[in-house]
């Protein structure tokens, strides 16, 4: 017995599924290794690639009480993807007893250097303020505060974020310009960010006789942009959450090494912990792209048979 | 006159941040130039903020469809105007404890602080991880294999997909990881090379045609060639 | 004593006189692409089906009785991007204007805002349709960037746009906007340079211009000979720095295969320094 013809086949009702019915699946992909981690607490082991490798060896090698200038450029939007990627780098400079110069040019970036530098070095007594860690807060101006920044740091921070003068931080004192840092690192999720601080600061001082050693976190959307600078203007790139959960691992791989009976609190492992529904949520895309292309497959099948 | 002006102030703006990167003497001016329209745009927002109440105002008078919104953005647009302005919850500085004023208005506790972290961040954040559902949906209906150009492109996309995922090295993981023939396969490394040779070539040209388009367009802004930005053709 | 001599301060900034060569070579081929039109050369364009479809779309949404979405994207009018969308929605309000269509502009800047009501005003003067703008279909939503997509979303949601126009300088909302619209069925047409936002606009959009086609809609839709004249010597320009590309590619090639160190060797280095490639 054929069937009708008028019918829509499964390949037809497939082809007009409700959206919901693909959000719907997506939110379980994420939402159940969530809480299986949550549960757990275990982790895929991860292999760090040569620009998240870079990065790590850009902080590692500075000797102890390098001054180190990190300009977290996101909001609260995408610090589901760039938070852990804060948090590690500052932590890693903490573990390497670095000086820490906090900026942003994100208005809503404020309150996440608060945060990321109360929860990193708010449990390290040898960090004091001023000393050796200080957040000179958000600065508008976007490319203009990178322009002035490469002459006279206190032209575009006259304060820190306190209304303290530069010059009364003991930690600021002989840095004139952003070029008297060690290291330059930008967490971004779009403009101003990374790309910026290359085009407008990182260049300058490649042909200025004092190169800037620079290192760029970014969403991945972005990462396909900066790539074509590393690793001549930047010396590493840490790439969307996978590279956040690759600097993660070698800092605790590092802080292992040093004490192997360590553990490693949850707050420092977000960006491995988020592996998880990032491959479940991978898997389903690659599920869906296939779904689609069989339902494709099948209708231009039965509208050449018709 | 007036469009003349403004032609001329863009022309000389635009000449003048170009020439400051070249000649030493200039080399503030740029950064003027750029303060210059900060001003502008921290004005601006006095324009903006009257339009939107304007806006939002004739909505709910006129009660259209979504009117219940306009409502919610005025509440939450006075609210917060408000709560800065007012410092809402702010303790007077340490330094200056007689000046009611004195503290930051986003000090921890105050209003503005509660509504940055208990409203706008958690907001703003779920808008972002929306897009992974609209990605989802979007792979499902477009990312179709009508020719053999986009079946390549379906397979580089699913050695990335794979590749940035523990699936992808667990897949790979019998491929020696030490042989330099064999070692590019793995799935994580396949996506480091896509990512850094091809990828990297299509970027690299796409942004020399990009920066050759907006010289192109700049040129004919600062030359007056082109003023339909100012409203109207040339 | 003698006094100390004063050390004279520099009057080109050092280490960027490759940068004004390549500048200098840019701007030439521009505007002798300017000259060469004006004087009746022939430029020859390719069609754009993006373009060419934008009477089809403004066509489409007044026989549907629905208005016509114009999004110029997200950031502020120091971005050549927004100039450039600006730019744009001037060219298509006066089709929108001509077809007595309804045209509906939320801007995330006041400027913008502003700008545009001056792009649009002028559009329906030329098109001898002046009763027929209306400012407040041109608004202010909100400098946040998910604020405001979640306002246009919205409205797209309400309102039903027949057209989507996205031109301009767009960031992670492009998915949103470009997903909404497919999902109420509106033909849209987007244009952006943001590379990392382009795969979203080509798949979930009915044409798109891609980088640099974006920069040449606006010539294209004028089809003044000034304005093509800019995409000859854009052209050129392209050229020249695809030669000098493949030149330096042989060159490093070469030395580097046969040559070893030496004054070539030393040569590409320093230019590469120069152009700001670092050691």
């Amino acid at each position: 017995m054929s069937r009708d013809p008028r019918l829509p086949s499964l390949a037809d009702r497939l082809d007009r599924i409700d959206r919901r019915w693909i959000f719907l699946a997506m939110f379980l992909a994420v939402a159940v290794p969530i809480l299986w981690v949550g549960v757990t607490g275990r982790t895929f082991p991860e292999s760090p690639t040569p620009a998240v490798q870079g990065a790590f060896d850009a902080v590692e090698s500075l000797p102890p009480g390098s001054k180190v200038a990190i300009s977290m450029d996101f909001d609260p939007a995408s610090a589901g993807e760039l938070q852990p990627m804060a948090t590690a780098i500052v932590r890693h400079c903490a573990m390497r007893g670095h000086s820490i110069c906090a900026m942003t040019l994100w208005p809503a970036g404020g309150p996440i250097i608060d945060a990321t530098l109360k929860d990193v070095l708010g449990a390290r007594p040898e960090y004091r303020y001023g000393e050796n860690f200080v957040s000179l807060g958000f600065q508008a101006g976007n490319e203009g505060v990178m322009k002035q920044v490469n002459a006279d740091l206190s032209a575009a921070f006259p304060t820190d974020a306190r209304r303290t003068p530069l010059a009364d931080l003991p930690m600021m004192k002989g840095v004139r310009n952003i070029a008297d840092f060690d290291l330059l690192v930008s967490v971004s999720a779009g403009y101003p960010g990374a790309k910026e601080w290359v085009q407008f600061t990182v260049s300058a001082t490649l042909t200025s006789g004092k190169p800037l050693r620079f290192v760029a976190g970014s969403t991945g959307v972005q990462t396909p942009q900066l790539i074509p600078y590393y690793p001549t203007q930047m010396v590493g790139i840490l790439g969307a959450i996978k590279g956040a959960a690759e600097y993660e691992y070698l800092v605790n791989d590092a802080v292992r090494r040093a004490d192997p009976a360590a553990s490693i609190p949850a707050r420092f492992q977000e960006a491995q912990r988020r592996m998880a529904p990032q491959l479940f949520g991978h898997v389903l895309m690659i599920a869906l792209i296939l779904l689609g292309n069989a339902v494709f497959v099948a209708r231009r099948a039965r509208g050449a048979s018709a | 006159m007036s469009r003349s002006m403004a032609v001329l102030l863009a022309s000389l703006a635009g000449i003048t941040m170009v020439l400051s990167k070249f000649i030493a003497p200039l080399g503030d001016a740029e950064v003027k130039v750029a303060d210059w329209f900060n001003v502008l745009a921290a004005i601006a927002f006095v324009l903006g903020g009257a339009n939107l109440l304007k806006m939002n105002l004739l909505a709910i008078s006129a009660r259209g469809p979504g009117w219940g919104y306009s409502a919610v953005t005025l509440c939450a647009f006075l609210v917060t105007l408000g709560a800065g302005i007012l410092k809402v919850g702010v303790p007077p500085a340490a330094a200056f404890p007689a000046v009611p004023f004195s503290g930051e208005k986003d000090v921890n506790g105050s209003a503005l602080w509660w509504l940055y972290e208990y409203a706008m961040s958690p907001i703003t954040g779920t808008l972002f991880a929306m897009l992974a559902f609209y990605v989802a949906s979007a792979a499902f209906r477009a990312f179709r294999a009508k020719n053999a150009a986009a079946m390549f492109l379906l397979a580089t996309a699913f050695v990335v997909l794979l590749g940035r995922t523990y699936a992808g090295v667990l897949a790979t993981s019998w491929i020696p990881h030490d042989n330099p023939w064999v070692s590019w396969l793995r799935l994580e490394n396949l996506s480091a090379v896509i990512m850094s040779v091809f990828t990297n070539a299509g970027t690299r040209a796409m942004i020399i045609g990009i920066a050759i388009g907006v010289a192109a367009t700049s040129l004919k802004i600062m030359l007056g060639l082109d003023r339909s930005y100012l409203g109207g053709a040339r | 004593m003698t006094p100390a001599a004063d050390v004279a301060t520099p009057f080109f900034v050092e280490g960027r006189g490759a940068i004004a060569i390549a500048l200098l070579v840019v701007s030439a081929a521009i505007i002798g692409g300017i000259l060469w039109a004006r004087a009746g050369g022939r430029v020859k364009v390719r069609r754009m089906a993006g373009l060419d479809a934008v009477d089809e779309a403004v066509g489409r949404a007044t026989e549907m009785g629905r208005p016509i979405l114009y999004v110029p994207g997200i950031m502020d009018m120091d971005n050549i991007m927004t100039v450039a969308g600006v730019t744009i929605l001037g060219r298509v309000a006066r089709t929108v204007a001509e077809y007595d269509a309804e045209l509906e502009v939320p801007t995330s800047r006041s400027i913008v805002m502003a700008s545009a009501r001056e792009a649009v005003q002028s559009a329906y003067l030329a098109a001898g349709r002046p009763d027929g703008y209306n400012p407040d279909r041109i608004y202010y939503v909100s400098d946040e960037q998910f604020a405001y997509v979640a306002a246009t979303s919205g409205m797209m949601a309400r309102r039903r746009p027949a057209a989507c126009f996205y031109f301009g300088c767009f960031y992670a909302e492009s998915l949103i906007l470009a997903e909404n619209g497919n999902a109420i069925g509106a033909i849209q047409i987007a244009g952006t340079a943001e590379t990392a936002q382009l795969p979203f606009f080509v798949a979930a959009c009915d044409y798109t211009l891609i980088g640099e086609e974006f920069f040449a809609a606006s010539a294209y839709l004028s089809g003044e000979p000034d304005q093509l004249g800019t995409l000859l010597g854009q052209d050129v320009a392209k050229a020249v720095a695809w030669i000098a590309i493949l030149g330096a590619s042989v060159a490093g090639t070469v030395v580097a295969a046969f040559l070893g160190a030496g004054p070539v060797a030393d040569g590409l280095a320093a230019l590469r320094q120069a152009m700001g490639g670092g050691g």
